[in-house]
């Protein structure tokens, strides 16, 4: 894409993030701050029945409570929405039947918040009850009632198969096998900004809605279809927001129903989510079982492996039909795999849906194959670090499954961290108690493929000048605390010289800015900020060529730098650069320019390849050092090394930022964060409850849980991103959790194959090792389920094309693919 | 946001005052201190009022009162806030396990509003309980609030919600007292007797009573007499207690054992007395064995419910190695097992 220039003003140092002082002296202004003239107020009344049909909805006594503006029932808006076009099975309000507690069933409207609360409370549902999924296995054991009617049958949303490559040759030429079974608990984003949204009806039909959103873009079309509106009419501003990790990158309900309510009443209304609520939406971490079976070499090389995964979705598809696939696709990323099986489904359950958070579908397997390579390294006597050091992925490598990598720095993170951490002393030696653990992980930096088909840009900048000197960007991105604002306006203003005071931002505003996709799968670094470059160059040509005719200079000798343009041979040759921009203007007249981006088209062309591909991976180690009371089984985290690829850093406090806050996210995880499920004696009760749906019960690290982080930030320029940078929002969480799992097997000599690690789990393992058992607490097997449609996929190294040897729909493509390519051919059947 | 409800507040100014509108209004009247119990109770509905009194008002109930370092009975008033009552050099220099239990009591905000008094009224706690009236709702109640079932232990009659203060088992082995004032008169009451082993009814506390302060015997920890607190919890803060052990043993000239007080918080519905632990311990100097005993037995009269966090058979488990460990600290013995980076350490 772009290349690294030679000397750089501001990318790569320090800078103070451009909203930095507005969010420490409170003038951001949050979607809960906002208020408007004859603004009322908005509560959802949710279901307090797992799985029930609705018989009748009462509002008799709601009505008359003081302050009532109106209601909304699930009649009101019949459209669905979903983010993925293929599942779109969600309401703004329940219609028919409710399938979690929590699930949104009556909209109330009142003059104040406590009149809408107790309105809310007023309300009076008659349930049908059906009988309660909560598992995995409960879905596969009850394929009726059904929560869903769509999906792979029963209570199965999804069941796929995909085989790179001749796998049981693979496992022939195998010197062992190992196999492993383990268990990922589910947990939440817990960003510290509750959801809300405010929304401004106007006379003309028209509706901004203000949310503290990650994807105003989606909002925005979900919006349209569910209200029925022109796309034009509807507008959606994404508010900063306090914190999203994914728990704001799907459209909410209460997102729609605020909308609507405003058109309905015709004055502005706001809901501001509680906490509970927020445990209510969810999209976090799927609860996911594992089995793995991977075939090595007496020196450690990788064969081939088969993965399976089983994830438990909760009430609704979400992202589940990526979810699935990311389960499985980012596995052939970190190290060579020359043939892979990968086997998956995600079954609806009684519970909040579950969704991305921070590592979308791959934290889950990650520690799976981390763990294992551990217990594989034990078994073959070598060490970890040099396990995986052995079969690292070169840079270019077209993977079994068909992603195209860039380049690769895991080989400098793992020796990084080996270094600082002392492991070639310590691993192994330290006393009884106390433990090191290794392991690594590989992220995308965006997705290749939108959300739905079509071949416009995924992220999209304006920029406007004038004769002021100042540039006005023009951005979709929403910012959601990881600094996207910073590296848009960083990257403007490193390539035109100018300092970051002198840029003036728009983002996230539909009606404003041009088409970005949102603030997730970490694609902003490098897909905003390639189309920021782009639009920033175009920009910097204007005004070169301007400048190069009234000076007679060759536009290659001019330099923008310190808010001026300069001959880069005589440098007192120049002006400032609003005078440069002045010469410009007067030259083409009004300025203003655009950048675009969309990721290079990937090589995988079979169903299911659109999972996956990314223009560049970001890498990760980490070694994580322990200490464990084996009398208690509770356990201390002492210390992290974490070294992440960031191809070059755009504004390294932000990167290092980045980095420690997804290892606090990835100990939470490891160490107890838990979105726990409770059912009620059955004879008693049919209740099915969130444990522990609160800020204090839910439990999260404290910064006295937490140790010193030592980060190393491994700079290799990619050439997918600019100015070589990668991804850092999510990567360096994944190697945490198998990092602190191999510690605590190096501290006390068991496995606690599965997360979060409970002392009991530890102290259960110990007692086991001690009467001669098998020292590990995990699940014993993984659902005996059958596969029948495998999609078989040769790899690039047997000579595959990147289609399915058996899949209709891969070959259509090609066909389509080789057609556009040669237009002659078109009617040849492919 | 959760809001609080509607309701009368009053501010008295002294303790007579205070009385006074608690008789005159009599039930459906809450006291209020520092308000890190009530508020969220009631804002969650679990609790409600239709007048709350606030206690902050009234000078003679704060502040802690007894001539500092010197031996004698030392009272603190009961809405001193727990902050105060830690930091007091008093209190760390003759009862440390005491201070570390207060240090011990949720984040540094909450021991800067909640008082000591408040945190020895506690509301019983239960993770059936302490939610919203949506999610109550959801389980069609419980027998604490609005429903008829126990749903920890549910052919029980009784409720098991669990006492979570840290104040209380600690000031119970101390051998502390409070003195409770009414419109009509006013009594002083053991600590250990301010509480009842019920979910519900757990404080022997009337409606009508202020807890006005709080008395300390007058022997401080010394060679002879020595007390230690230990606690299990999730985190190094914010989180009550899923156990916490409250040890004070005194013994003779030779080292032998006279007297013993053990009190576990967070595995009954009130500061549980491990009598016969104690027991074990008695005409015998402080040792590895007697310890062991003493563990056990304290195990043994434990009833840790599912109520709380981590889970319950190894908090079953928690209480022997925690209750060793209190003791094998006064004993100046290696505790046996880590101690928790949240536990001050104490200054004798």
């Amino acid at each position: 894409m772009t290349e690294p220039r030679a000397a750089l003003n501001l990318i790569g140092k320090p800078f103070r993030r451009v909203d930095g002082r507005a969010k420490v002296t409170g003038q951001t202004r949050f979607a809960d701050d906002l208020t408007f003239p004859r603004m009322c107020f908005m509560r959802l009344h949710r279901s307090t029945v797992p799985h029930a049909r609705i018989v009748e909805i009462h509002l008799e006594k709601a009505e008359k409570m003081p302050g009532v503006l109106g209601f909304l029932t699930g009649e009101d808006l019949p459209v669905s929405f979903g983010i993925l076009p293929m599942s779109r099975d969600e309401h703004g309000l329940a219609v028919g039947k409710v399938r979690y507690v929590g699930d949104p069933v009556v909209a109330v409207a009142a003059l104040t918040e406590e009149q809408a609360e107790a309105a809310a409370r007023a309300v009076e549902i008659e349930y049908e009850p059906l009988a309660t999924i909560s598992s995995v296995e409960e879905a596969l054991a009850n394929p009726e009632p059904r929560i869903h009617e769509h999906g792979s049958g029963g209570n199965l949303h999804r069941k796929k198969s995909m085989i790179f490559g001749d796998l049981e040759q693979g496992f022939e030429e195998a010197d062992v096998i190992f196999e492993d079974t383990l268990f990922y608990g589910g947990n939440t984003h817990l960003a510290m900004e509750q959801h809300a949204s405010v929304a401004v009806p106007e006379d003309d039909e028209r509706v901004t809605l203000y949310s503290s959103t990650q994807i105003p873009h989606y909002v925005h079309r979900a919006l349209a279809r569910v209200l029925e509106l022109p796309a034009s009419r509807v507008r959606v501003v994404a508010c900063p927001n306090g914190g999203g990790f994914g728990g704001k990158s799907d459209i909410m309900n209460h997102e729609i129903v605020t909308a609507k309510m405003a058109l309905v009443l015709g004055r502005p209304v706001k809901i501001s989510l509680t906490r509970e609520e927020v445990f209510y939406c969810h999209r976090g971490r799927h609860p996911m079982l594992m089995h793995l079976r991977t075939g090595f070499g007496k020196d450690g090389s990788l064969k081939a492996q088969h993965l399976k995964t089983a994830l438990d979705g909760g009430a609704y598809s979400s992202y589940g039909v990526a979810s699935t696939l990311y389960a499985g696709a980012l596995q052939t990323a970190t190290y060579e795999l020359p043939r892979y099986r990968f086997d998956t489904l995600r079954a609806f359950t009684n519970k909040p849906p579950c969704g991305p958070k921070r590592g979308h579908g791959t934290p889950q397997p990650r520690f799976g194959y981390e763990v294992h390579l551990d217990k594989a390294a034990h078994a073959l006597g070598i060490d970890p670090a040099d396990l995986r050091l052995r079969n690292l992925a070169p840079a270019g490598l077209i993977t079994a499954n068909w992603l195209q990598l860039s380049s690769v720095g895991l080989g400098r993170c793992i020796e990084a961290v080996v270094e600082g951490s002392g492991w070639r002393r310590r691993y192994g030696k330290l006393p009884h108690g106390r433990g090191l653990g290794l392991a690594c992980g590989a992220y995308i930096c965006g997705v290749g493929l939108p959300l739905y088909r079509g071949e416009m840009p995924h992220s999209g900048v304006q920029l406007k000048l004038d004769r002021s000197g100042g540039v006005a960007v023009f951005c979709g991105q929403a910012e959601i605390g990881q600094g996207s604002d910073s590296v848009l306006a960083a990257i403007v203003a490193e390539v035109l010289g100018i300092e970051l005071a002198d840029i003036r931002l728009v983002v996230a505003d539909t009606d404003l800015t041009p088409v970005e996709f949102g603030s997730y799968a970490s694609r902003v670094t490098v897909m905003m900020g390639n189309a920021a470059y782009d639009g920033a160059q175009r920009a910097r040509e204007l005004i070169a060529t301007a400048v190069a005719e009234r000076f007679e200079v060759d536009s290659e000798r001019l330099v923008f730098a310190e808010s001026r343009v300069f001959d880069a041979e005589d440098p007192e040759k120049g002006l400032s650069f609003a005078a440069a921009v002045a010469i410009a203007e007067t030259r083409f007249g009004t300025l203003g320019t655009t950048g675009s981006y969309r990721p290079p088209t990937p090589p995988g062309r079979f169903q299911g390849s659109g999972v996956g591909p990314s223009p560049t991976y970001s890498y990760s180690a980490a070694v994580i050092e322990v200490e464990v009371d084996p009398a208690t089984g509770l356990f201390d985290v002492e210390h992290v090394w974490i070294a992440h690829d960031i191809g070059r850093c755009i504004n390294p406090a932000l990167v290092v930022g980045q980095v420690e806050g997804s290892v606090y996210m990835g100990l939470g995880e490891v160490m107890m964060e838990e979105q726990a499920f409770r059912r009620l004696p059955p004879r008693l009760s049919g209740a099915l409850v969130h444990k522990t749906p609160s800020l204090l019960e839910y439990k999260s690290p404290t910064f006295r849980d937490v140790p010193p982080v030592t980060t190393y930030l491994i700079e290799e320029p990619d050439p997918a991103g600019p100015f070589g940078a990668k991804e850092v929002g999510q990567g360096p969480l994944l190697p945490i959790p198998p990092a602190a799992a191999n510690a605590v097997f190096d501290a006390v000599g068991v496995r606690v194959d599965q997360v979060p690690i409970h002392p009991h789990m530890i102290l259960r393992a110990l007692e086991d090792k001690a009467r001669g058992k098998e020292g590990r607490f995990g699940p014993a097997a993984f659902p005996d389920v059958d596969f029948p449609r495998n999609l078989i996929v040769p790899t690039p190294a047997e000579g595959g094309d990147g289609t399915a040897l058996n899949d209709p729909r891969s070959q259509k493509q090609a066909g389509r693919q080789a057609a556009k390519e040669k237009p002659s051919a078109a009617s040849a059947p492919v | 946001m959760l809001r609080l409800p509607r309701f009368e507040f009053r501010v008295a100014g002294s303790a007579s005052e205070a009385v006074a509108i608690l008789a005159g209004e009599g039930p459906g009247t809450r006291l209020v201190a520092g308000g890190t119990d009530l508020w969220p109770n009631m804002k969650r509905r679990h609790q409600s009022a239709r007048t709350v009194v606030s206690l902050m008002s009234i000078p003679e109930l704060q502040g802690i009162v007894g001539n500092g370092g010197g031996e004698g009975e030392l009272r603190i008033g009961a809405t001193t806030c727990l902050a105060d009552v830690a930091a007091s050099a008093t209190v760390r220099e003759r009862y440390p396990a005491l201070a570390r239990a207060v240090d011990a009591i949720s984040s540094p905000p909450l021991r800067n509003m909640g008082t000591l008094g408040g945190n020895l009224c506690l509301d019983t706690r239960c993770t059936y309980y302490n939610q919203t009236e949506e999610w109550r709702r959801s389980i069609d109640y419980c027998m604490k609030e609005a429903g008829s079932v126990c749903w920890v232990a549910p052919s029980s009659p009784r409720c098991w919600a669990h006492s979570a203060s840290d104040s209380a088992p600690m000031l119970a082995a101390l051998g502390g007292r409070v003195k409770l004032v009414s419109a009509a008169g006013e009594r002083v009451l053991p600590v250990a007797e301010l509480f009842a082993n019920d979910g519900i009814d757990y404080l022997e506390k009337a409606a009508d009573e202020l807890l006005t302060e709080v008395l300390l015997p007058p022997e401080s920890d010394s060679r002879h007499s020595k007390s230690s607190f230990w606690k299990l919890r999730r985190r190094g803060s914010i989180d009550f207690a899923v156990l916490s052990v409250a040890a004070w043993v005194r013994t003779d000239a030779a080292g032998v054992v006279e007297e013993a007080r053990i009190y576990l918080g967070a595995v009954a519905s009130a500061p549980l007395a491990a009598t016969s632990a104690a027991a074990a311990l008695l005409g015998e100097p402080l040792g590895e064995e007697s310890i062991a005993e003493a563990a056990r037995r304290a195990r043994k009269a434990a009833t840790p419910m599912d109520n709380t966090d981590f889970q319950v058979q190894w908090r079953g488990r928690m209480v022997e190695l925690y209750t060793a460990a209190a003791l094998r600290e006064i004993a100046g013995l290696d505790p046996g097992v880590r101690a928790p980076r949240h536990l001050t350490v104490l200054s004798s």
